[in-house]
């Protein structure tokens, strides 16, 4: 039992399933700081997976598949942001119904272009990407840049004008209003970076599974954004408990081949943020203006 | 007039975000090379044209009555409910186990404890968010998406694990009396449709809901929380009661929406089933501005989406639904935005004119 999981395997294993829980979880910070919940995380990989899929399937070129995943990620995010910043509707909803767009639109083009709604036809992936050949999964340059985006997110939300801007944007949008700082452009902003941010995540998804099936994100946008509550809003916490999900599921995955109380074990990443938004282990406190549309007193 | 006006306003939102839609759904359907409005009218011909098309859309509207009801009250309060999908899982797996560990019973004693069960299931799963908002005030939205996944989790585990029949995804069969009837054992017409008695159910739940929210002291209490949360607290209404109250019966009602398929139509519980009933349950809710009358209605149109995008499969993609759907979503929040913004502009002018005059 412990020897199956103190190994390489399995370290590497965590992280590979992190991976897109990370990504859209830094993502979420920036919309969230700004003040905007972003619960279509689980829309835009799916269609950012399976725009990497068609991407490659086209061009054979993974980079252009990643650039098709990016882009497609920061599309739907603009929806999302059309609906609930410029005007102002619920952001849930908007989140609900792009979720559903997703679902929709992917299986519907899925069917057009591979034939079936349901799986893509085989696409190539990472193989040649990565710097350590004996271990592909440590080499993986997703990792790399996964890493290079913590810090870089770290250092954009706390040390620079941007950052601050962005999370007086979401704290006391009147105040922010009041110093000059459009409140809108801001918010633009962070939930369009959460699009690229997820739309990257979206792209790892389809590369690492070689193909496109419905349904693909499987909840991974809802894990990412418990990953971020978790984290408290900080991006060095998001991904910190990103791993720890990477991990757990890494463990359920073992422990699914020596008895059958797995499903039980993927219950843990939804119970612990439950007991977390308790203020069980730590307050965690939301930007205090997240999810509230900013309008402006009419004169 | 003034709410001659108003009551224009909420048609024309709804009826304006059904027009985009289609015609947004129009040009999917022209960019695959089909013709949009011979595609329309097989659409409408096929699900409206005959009996049988009619039974199929009011099967798919009776669970969208259920996980409607189930958000538009927790709207009502000023809560919101993500978790019907949850809810509904737990209620149809409790209906199908009941129904099936105490089949011994007659039906006068079986049939209400399946309901009863579905209730309660469903129950539980929306009591939970309520205690955790009221007592620590933790987000009931994040909760019940939690509560969903939880769901999820723990009835594919039983199902693959404990309750089931081997080699499928689904429960043992319930007995028959524990089943609903369909409608075409009433009326020959419907013949082969699934539409069983769980739609009057539904229907009956929502004219008791209308009632409760309207004509009781209880639903005053719960709408005034749900309009102005510390007004209601200083004028004496328990609020905190009124949250956990509310996110129950949600449960409850979207736990029911389990009757439809379970009691009425395959008998079994089946891994993913609902098909997403429960979110699109809040689509549902908010076309009809949380009205409950309104809500059978909404959930007929959403059924003719359902049944009509099947109709026309060999021609489109049956996903066209799911697009529909999700348009009609974005578009209404977006709509009744504008249109509150007018309203209000239209306000201040009256006013402004009976000051000056």
């Amino acid at each position: 039992m412990l020897e199956s999981i103190l190994n390489i395997a399995f370290l590497a294993q965590s992280l590979r399933i992190s991976i897109p829980y990370a990504l859209p979880a830094l993502g979420a910070t920036f919309s969230e700081r700004g003040g905007v919940v972003n619960i279509a995380l689980e829309g835009i990989l799916l269609i950012s997976a399976f725009a990497t899929t068609v991407g490659v399937f086209y061009t054979e070129s993974v980079l252009v598949g990643i650039l098709c995943g990016i882009s497609a990620g920061i599309l739907t995010a603009l929806f999302h942001s059309i609906v609930s910043v410029t005007f102002k509707a619920d952001q849930i909803v908007s989140g609900i119904g792009i979720n559903l767009f997703a679902l929709g639109i992917t299986k519907f083009f899925c069917q057009l272009i591979f034939n079936s709604s349901s799986n893509s036809a085989r696409i190539v992936g990472l193989e040649q990407w990565t710097f350590l050949p004996a271990l592909p999964i440590l080499g993986n340059p997703f990792l790399f840049c996964t890493l290079f985006l913590l810090l870089i997110s770290h250092f954009t939300l706390f040390r620079t004008r941007f950052g601050l801007r962005l999370r007086a944007v979401g704290e006391h949008p009147e105040a922010a209003d009041t110093l000059g700082i459009s409140v809108d452009k801001m918010r633009h902003i962070g939930v369009l970076l959460s699009g690229a941010f997820t739309g990257l995540a979206g792209a790892w998804l389809a590369l690492d599974q070689h193909s496109f099936t419905d349904g693909m994100a499987a909840g991974r946008g809802f894990i990412a954004l418990a990953a971020m509550i978790i984290g408290k809003w900080t991006p060095i916490g998001a991904v910190a408990a990103s791993l720890l999900f990477g991990f757990a599921e890494s463990l359920s995955l073992v422990l699914q081949e020596q008895s059958n109380v797995a499903q039980l074990i993927q219950m843990i990443p939804y119970l612990l943020t439950m007991i977390i938004l308790c203020g069980f282990i730590g307050r965690a406190t939301a930007p205090a203006a997240d999810g509230i549309p900013y309008e402006k007193e009419s004169a | 007039m003034q709410t001659l006006t108003k009551l224009g306003y909420n048609i024309a939102g709804p009826v304006l975000a059904l027009i985009i839609s289609f015609a947004i759904g129009g040009i999917f359907i022209a960019i695959i090379g089909k013709d949009p409005l011979a595609v329309y009218s097989q659409f409408f011909s096929d699900t409206l044209g005959n009996a049988y098309g009619i039974g199929q859309v009011l099967f798919k509207a009776t669970p969208l009555i259920f996980t409607g009801l189930a958000s538009a009250i927790c709207f009502r309060a000023g809560l919101f409910n993500i978790g019907a999908e949850g809810q509904l899982i737990i209620g149809a797996f409790c209906i199908a186990f009941v129904g099936n560990v105490f089949g011994i019973l007659p039906a006068i004693f079986l049939l209400p404890l399946c309901i009863l069960a579905g209730f309660i299931g469903g129950a539980c799963w929306g009591i939970i968010p309520g205690l955790l908002k009221a007592t620590f005030g933790a987000h009931e939205v994040i909760n019940t998406i939690m509560m969903n996944f939880i769901a999820a989790a723990l009835v594919n585990y039983f199902v693959s694990n404990v309750f089931f029949v081997p080699a499928t995804v689904h429960t043992p069969d319930i007995v028959p009396a524990a089943h609903l009837s369909r409608l075409d054992f009433f009326f020959e017409s419907f013949h082969g449709a699934p539409v069983n008695l769980s739609l009057f159910i539904a229907i009956g739940a929502a004219l008791l809901l209308h009632v409760y929210l309207w004509k009781t002291s209880l639903g005053y209490e719960l709408r005034a929380t749900g309009l102005n949360l510390n007004a209601a607290r200083y004028a004496g209404i328990h609020v905190e009661r009124h949250m956990i109250g509310t996110l129950t019966l949600g449960g409850g009602l979207a736990g029911l929406a389990g009757m439809n398929f379970v009691m009425g139509y395959k008998h079994y519980f089946e891994l993913g089933f609902s098909e997403g009933a429960g979110f699109i349950g809040i689509a549902v809710a908010l076309l009809a501005r949380n009205n409950p009358i309104g809500i059978v209605l909404t959930s007929i149109f959403f059924g003719i989406l359902q049944y009509g995008s099947l109709t026309i499969n060999t021609i489109v993609p049956k996903e066209l639904a799911n697009i529909l759907q999700a348009i009609v979503i974005l578009c209404i929040i977006v709509l009744s935005k504008v249109i509150d913004r007018h309203m209000v502009r239209l306000q201040k002018q009256s006013v402004a004119a009976e000051v000056h005059a």
